[in-house]
C-alpha cells in the first residue's frame, strides 16, 4: 500500500491542515516509510485477540448528576481570539 | 393514488433532562445568557477530561427499554471526529458500534390500524453548541451552553410508509419519552429533533429508491408537510424521467418546500474510534432490572386499560393517553367522580377545545383533575345544571378555585324550589299572552320561547326539568 | 557541596532549622537559571513574581513553625503541557503561544497542597511529540553534559533543568518514554508511574491511553517524595485508578535480597550501543552482589512495539489535537477568508512539522477503510505486548534493561529521519503500551555521557521499583555524578 499525493491531500483536508507542495511530498515519503515499517504488524496473527484500548480493567466510572458552578464569563472568553456579545466569533458558517 | 410507495426512516434526537451536562457539572437549563453555562471541560480546553453522568446513562437505558430495545451488556463511547465551530473538541462523544439499545419497536395507530415500526438502535451522545449568524452573513457567533447536554439518538427502521405514519410515530415516541420522564420533549425548544430519510419506489419493487435526507423540520406539522412535499417532488422527478439524487435537503417552513443544501465538498469520514478518556459501561442484570422497574405504565397499556376499565372507545382512550399529563389529569378527576365517560367528554370537548383555541398547554391553565371531578359531582347531585357547569368550568380554567367556591361566589346554585319557580312561571305567562295563545292553538314551539324566558329570568339557574313540568302543568290547567 | 546537591529531606531539615529560607531557595533557583539557561534553554516561562510571593508566604508560615506540606518550599519546574492557571502554558507550540489557562491541572493542585514553589514552565517537544526536544517551537534544549547534544525528549527541559541544578525537581510527562529517556540522557532519575496512578486532568493530551505524569529528580528518595505528593485517585479523570496509595518512602529499605529480575534479551540485542550494554550488565552484577537474582527472559513482541505505538499514539493525537482550531483559544491566523481557511491556516501556521506528520499519520490510520488494518490491528498487538509483560511478571518481580539503546546524540543528527528517531524509544515504548511503572536511574557513563538503567515493575508496584532503584543508587553513587557545566 502506498500513499499517493492525492491521499496526502485528502488526509490533510480531513485534518484541516494546509500543506505546501514540498510538505506534501515530504510527508508522503515519510508516511510511506512509516507505514511500510508498520506493515510488519501483519506478520502477527491477531485473529481472536481482543483489542486493548485501556490497560486498566476499569468499567462504569460515573459521577452523580449534580450541578456545579460554571466558569465566570470573563474566564470563558479570556483566551478567545475574537468575541462579540459574550460569544466566540468565527467567519460565517455556510449552510 | 400515486403509483409510488413512500419509504421513510426517522432519526430522532431527544435531549435528556438531567440537571447537569453529560460529561461535566454545568447546568443544562435552557435560556441562560450565552456561554454562562460553560467550564473548561465543555469548552474543550486543553487538558480536560470527561466524566460520565450516571443519570444520563439511566435515562438512556429507560428510554431504550420503553421502546422495547435489547440493552447492551457492555458498551462504550466513541469519538466522532469533525470540525465545526459548534463542536469545541472537534469531536463528538457518541456511541458507534456498541449502542446502549438495539432492535426495538413501537406500535402506532393510523386510520384505525395498528402498525409496528422497528427501531434499529438508541445511543447516547452529547449535544453541540448553538451558532447564530450576524452582520448580514459576515460572521457567526458560538454559544456553548448547550454543548454536552445529553442526547439519545433513536434511529427507526425504514418501516414508515407515509408522512402520516411518520407523524404518528413521532407523536408516539414523544408520548413514551414523556411517560418515562426522561425528557421535556419540546420540539420548539429543540429538546426533540427529527431528521428523516425518505425515498419512493414503484409499488411492488423491492429495492429502495435513492433517499434524500430531510432536516430542519421543527414541528410535528413540519415533519408531515416536509415529507408530503418531498414525496411529491421525488415522484415528479421520476415521472419526468429524472433520477433522485442522494442529498441533504432543508425543509423551509415559510416557503413550504424542501431546498437542497449545498452539497458538502467532501464525503464525511468521521474516523470513529473508542474514546480513550472514558471507560466501558457494564450494564448487569441487577442495574437493568432496577431501571426497568422505574418505567411507569406506558401509553399503549394505559389506553387498553381505559377501554377495559372505563368502557371508553379506543379513540377516546387514545386521545387521553397521547399526553401523560392529560391522562394523569383524567385519572385525578376520577378520584372525585365515578363518571369516567363524563370526565372524558369534558376533557376532550371543553378542555382540549379551550387549549387548542388559545394555543395553550395543560400546564398553562389552572384547572385540576380534582376540580373537574368535583364539578361533575355537583352536576350529578343536581347542585348545578349542565348548562351552568360550562360557566363553572370556565372559572376552573381561569381561577383554579374549587367548583364549590365558584358556584357559591357567583350564586350559581340551581333553583329547584317549586314555589320559587312557579312564581316566575306565572309572571312569564302573564307577560306573554300571545305565546300562551299560540301554545293553546297547538303551536308546540311556543313552549321553547317561554322556557327560554323563564331561564333568562332565573339567570339559567332554574332546574330545567322542573321548569318544563311546572310550565306545562300551568298551561294545561 | 552546593545546596543543589541536597536531597529534599535535607532541604526540609535546613528549612526547619532556619538555616535556609524559602526565599533563599527560590532566589538561588532563579540565579542558577540566569547563569545557565541561556546555554541550556530548559525554561519557556518563569514564574518570578508568583514564586517570590509564594516564597514570602511560605517563609511567614515557616516563622510560625507551621511548615506542613510534603514538599514545603521546594523550587520546582513543570513541563509546559501541564496547565497552570494564569501561567502561560504553550506545550512548546506556537499555536498556544498566548495560552493563559483558566484552571490548574490536578497535579498542580496537589503540588500546591504539598507547598512546593513553581519556578516556571519547562521546554518540551511540541505537544510532547519527539525524543530530542528539537521539536520545540521556541528553542532547543541543550544537554548539560554536552551542550552539542540533545537532552532527550519530550520532557527535555524537565530533565535538563534538574541536571543543571536549576530546580530541585520537575514534573514531566511520559507517553512512550518521554520522562525516562531524557532522564537517562541527562543523568537524572525519571519515573513513569503505572498508567492511572497520577491524574491526567490538566495534562494536555497527546495519546490519552498512554500519557502519564511523573517526577524527574536527582535521586530516588526525592522521586518517592514527589510521587507521594502527586499520586492518587481523581474523580475528574475517568481513567484514574482508585487504589490505595502506599507510603513510598518506607519502601526504600535498601534491601533487594531475593528479588527476582528478568532481563529481556530483546533489550540488549541489535542496535544497542556496546558501552550501554556494558553498563547494564555491570548494574546487574551490582544487584547480584546485593542478593538479587537475575536471568534472561524474552518479551517476544518487542520488535512490534514501535510500530504499534506510532499508530496508536498518532491516531489518538490526531483527535486530541483537533480542538486546536482557533475558535476558543490559541493563535488564530490573520484575516481568514472563511471558516475553512481559519482552520487550515491557524493549524498549519501553529503546528510544527513533527506534529503535522503525526496528525497526518493518525488521521490516515483512522480513516475509512484503514481502521481495521492499522488502528485495530495495533490495539490487538498491544494486547500481545501487554501479555508478554504479564507472563514475565508471573515469575519475576522486576524487569531490568537499558532505558535507551544509546547515550544522547548530537543536535541535528536525526532531524529529518523520523523513523530512526522513533527507534530510540525501543526500550521504553513497550513499557508504556503495557501501562506498567518504570524508572530510569543513572548507571554510569559512556564516553562521558550518562547512561540510564530502566527498572520496570508490576502494575501499581512502584514500591518495588523504587526500592530496587534506591538500593542501586545507594550502592553505586552514580546519581552523584554532575555535568561539568560551568
Amino acid at each position: 500500500m502506498s500513499i499517493t499525493k492525492k491521499d496526502v491531500e485528502h488526509v490533510a483536508n480531513l485534518a484541516r491542515l494546509e500543506l505546501s507542495d514540498a510538505e506534501k511530498e515530504q510527508f508522503g515519503d515519510q508516511l510511506n516509510a512509516i507505514l511500510k515499517y508498520a506493515d510488519k504488524l501483519n506478520e502477527l496473527n491477531t485473529d481472536g485477540i481482543e483489542p486493548t484500548s485501556h490497560v486498566l480493567p476499569l468499567a462504569n466510572v460515573m459521577r452523580a448528576d449534580t450541578v456545579k458552578p460554571s466558569w465566570p464569563i470573563e474566564k470563558v472568553l479570556l483566551n478567545a481570539p475574537e468575541e462579540e456579545d459574550g460569544q466566540f466569533k468565527v467567519p460565517p458558517v455556510l449552510e | 393514488m400515486s403509483k409510488y410507495e413512500t419509504v421513510v426512516g426517522l432519526e430522532v434526537h431527544v435531549e435528556l433532562h438531567t440537571k447537569s451536562k453529560i460529561f461535566c457539572g454545568c447546568s443544562t437549563s435552557f435560556g441562560a445568557p450565552p456561554n454562562t453555562h460553560t467550564c473548561p471541560v465543555c469548552l474543550g480546553h486543553p487538558g480536560v477530561l470527561p466524566v460520565l453522568n450516571r443519570q444520563a446513562v439511566e435515562y438512556a437505558m429507560k428510554a431504550a427499554m420503553a421502546i422495547n430495545c435489547d440493552i447492551a451488556e457492555w458498551c462504550k463511547f466513541d469519538r466522532k471526529n469533525y470540525f465545526y465551530p459548534d463542536s469545541p473538541k472537534a469531536y463528538q462523544i457518541s456511541q458507534f458500534d456498541q449502542p446502549i439499545g438495539e432492535n426495538g419497536w413501537i406500535d402506532i395507530e393510523v386510520n384505525g390500524q395498528t402498525k409496528r415500526i422497528g427501531i434499529t438502535r438508541l445511543h447516547l451522545e452529547e449535544d453541540a453548541g448553538k451558532l447564530t449568524h450576524i452582520d448580514g452573513g459576515f460572521g457567526s457567533l458560538a454559544d456553548f451552553n448547550r454543548v454536552g447536554t445529553p442526547l439519545v439518538e433513536i434511529v427507526s427502521e425504514p418501516d414508515i410508509r407515509s408522512p402520516e405514519e411518520a407523524k404518528a410515530y413521532l407523536e408516539k415516541l414523544r408520548a413514551i419519552m414523556q411517560y418515562c420522564d426522561v425528557s421535556d420533549v419540546k420540539m420548539e425548544e429543540g429538546s426533540l429533533r427529527c431528521d428523516a430519510n425518505i425515498s419512493i419506489r414503484p409499488y411492488g419493487q423491492e429495492k429502495f429508491g435513492t433517499r434524500a435526507e430531510l432536516k430542519n423540520m421543527n414541528s410535528f406539522r413540519g415533519v408531515q408537510r416536509g415529507l408530503e412535499y418531498e414525496e411529491l417532488r421525488q415522484a415528479d422527478v421520476l415521472d419526468s424521467g429524472g433520477t433522485v439524487v442522494q442529498e441533504t435537503r432543508r425543509w423551509d417552513e415559510g416557503q413550504g418546500k424542501t431546498i437542497s443544501m449545498r452539497s458538502k465538498e467532501e464525503a464525511h469520514d468521521y474516523r470513529y474510534f473508542p474514546d480513550p478518556d472514558l471507560v466501558r459501561l457494564h450494564i448487569d442484570a441487577e442495574w437493568k432490572s432496577r431501571v426497568q422497574a422505574s418505567i411507569p405504565e406506558l401509553p399503549d397499556a394505559r389506553q387498553s386499560r381505559y377501554i377495559q376499565q372505563y368502557g371508553l372507545s379506543s379513540y377516546d382512550a387514545g386521545v387521553l393517553t397521547a399526553s401523560m399529563k392529560l391522562a394523569d389529569f383524567f385519572e385525578e378527576s376520577l378520584k372525585h367522580t365515578s363518571d369516567a365517560k363524563a370526565s372524558a367528554n369534558w376533557i376532550m370537548g371543553e378542555l382540549l377545545g379551550y387549549l387548542n383555541a388559545n394555543g395553550l398547554e395543560l400546564d398553562d391553565v389552572k384547572i385540576t383533575g380534582q376540580g373537574l371531578g368535583e364539578m361533575i359531582q355537583l352536576i350529578e347531585k343536581g347542585t348545578i345544571s349542565s348548562k351552568i357547569a360550562k360557566t363553572v368550568f370556565k372559572g376552573l380554567i381561569e381561577t383554579g378555585k374549587s367548583p364549590q367556591q365558584i358556584v357559591e361566589e357567583q350564586g350559581l346554585v340551581q333553583i329547584s324550589d317549586e314555589g320559587a319557580i312557579l312564581a316566575v312561571v306565572d309572571a312569564i305567562i302573564a307577560a306573554n299572552p300571545q305565546s300562551v295563545e299560540d301554545f293553546r292553538n297547538g303551536k308546540e314551539k311556543a313552549i321553547g320561547f317561554l322556557v327560554g324566558q323563564i331561564m333568562k329570568e332565573t339567570k339559567g339557574k332554574a332546574n330545567p326539568g322542573l321548569v318544563n313540568k311546572l310550565l306545562i302543568d300551568r298551561l294545561n290547567a | 557541596m552546593s545546596v543543589f546537591d541536597l536531597k529534599l529531606s535535607e532541604i526540609h531539615n535546613r528549612l526547619h532549622d532556619k538555616q535556609l529560607s524559602v526565599t533563599d531557595l527560590v532566589e538561588q533557583s532563579f540565579k542558577r537559571i540566569t547563569d545557565t539557561d541561556d546555554k541550556i534553554g530548559a525554561f519557556l516561562t518563569l514564574n518570578e513574581e508568583g514564586a517570590r510571593k509564594e516564597a514570602q508566604a511560605l517563609d511567614a508560615q515557616l516563622a510560625s513553625g507551621d511548615e506542613r506540606g510534603l514538599l514545603f518550599g521546594i523550587p520546582a519546574g513543570i513541563k509546559d503541557n501541564i496547565v497552570t492557571e494564569g501561567l502561560l502554558t504553550t506545550c512548546g507550540s506556537k499555536f498556544l503561544g498566548n495560552h493563559n489557562p483558566i484552571y490548574d491541572a490536578a497535579v498542580v493542585t496537589k503540588l500546591r497542597a504539598a507547598q512546593s514553589v513553581t519556578i516556571g514552565k519547562l521546554n518540551m517537544d511540541e505537544f510532547a511529540m519527539g525524543g530530542s526536544n528539537e521539536n520545540s517551537a521556541y528553542h532547543p534544549v541543550h544537554n548539560p553534559w554536552d551542550l552539542d547534544r540533545v537532552p532527550g525528549g519530550s520532557s527535555g527541559g524537565s530533565a535538563a533543568a534538574v541536571a543543571a541544578g536549576q530546580v530541585y525537581f520537575t514534573l514531566g510527562s511520559d507517553t512512550g518514554g518521554s520522562i525516562r529517556q531524557p532522564a537517562a540522557y541527562c543523568g537524572v532519575v525519571g519515573l513513569k508511574p503505572t498508567y492511572g496512578l497520577v491524574s491526567r486532568f490538566g495534562l494536555v493530551a497527546f495519546a490519552s491511553s498512554l500519557d502519564q505524569i511523573g517526577p524527574i529528580t536527582k535521586n530516588v528518595e526525592d522521586s518517592a517524595y514527589v510521587l507521594q505528593a502527586i499520586a492518587g485517585h481523581d474523580e475528574r479523570d475517568s481513567t484514574s485508578a482508585n487504589v490505595e496509595i502506599p507510603d513510598y518512602l518506607s519502601a526504600l529499605t535498601g534491601d533487594v535480597k531475593g528479588l527476582r529480575i528478568g532481563v529481556p534479551k530483546e533489550y540488549l540485542g541489535q542496535g544497542i550501543d556496546p558501552q550501554v550494554k556494558e553498563r547494564v550488565l555491570e548494574a546487574l552484577k551490582v544487584f547480584e552482589s546485593m542478593g538479587a537474582v537475575w536471568e534472561e527472559v524474552s518479551l517476544p513482541h518487542t520488535d512490534y512495539a514501535v510500530a504499534t505505538y506510532y499508530l496508536l499514539a498518532s491516531s489518538e493525537a490526531s483527535s486530541n489535537l483537533a480542538r486546536f482550531d482557533g475558535v476558543r483559544y490559541g493563535v488564530r491566523a490573520d484575516n481568514p477568508s472563511n471558516l475553512l481557511d481559519l482552520y487550515r491556516r491557524s493549524r498549519s501556521e501553529g503546528f510544527g512539522a513533527e506534529v503535522k506528520r503525526r496528525i497526518m499519520l493518525g488521521t490516515y490510520a483512522l480513516s475509512s477503510g484503514y481502521y481495521d488494518a492499522y488502528y485495530k490491528k495495533a490495539q490487538q498487538v498491544r494486547t500481545l505486548i501487554k501479555r508478554d509483560f504479564d507472563q514475565v511478571f508471573e515469575k519475576f518481580d522486576l524487569i531490568i534493561g537499558p532505558t535507551a539503546p544509546t547515550p544522547a546524540f548530537k543536535l541535528g543528527e536525526q532531524v529529518g529521519d523520523p523513523l530512526t528517531m522513533y527507534l530510540n524509544d525501543i526500550c521504553t515504548i513497550p513499557v508504556s503500551l503495557a501501562g506498567v511503572p518504570a524508572i530510569s536511574v543513572p548507571c554510569g557513563l559512556a564516553d562521558g555521557l550518562p547512561v540510564g538503567l530502566q527498572i520496570i515493575g508490576k502494575p501499581f508496584d512502584e514500591q518495588t521499583v523504587l526500592r530496587a532503584a534506591h538500593a542501586f543508587e545507594s550502592q553505586t553513587g552514580f546519581h552523584n555524578l554532575r555535568p561539568a557545566l560551568s
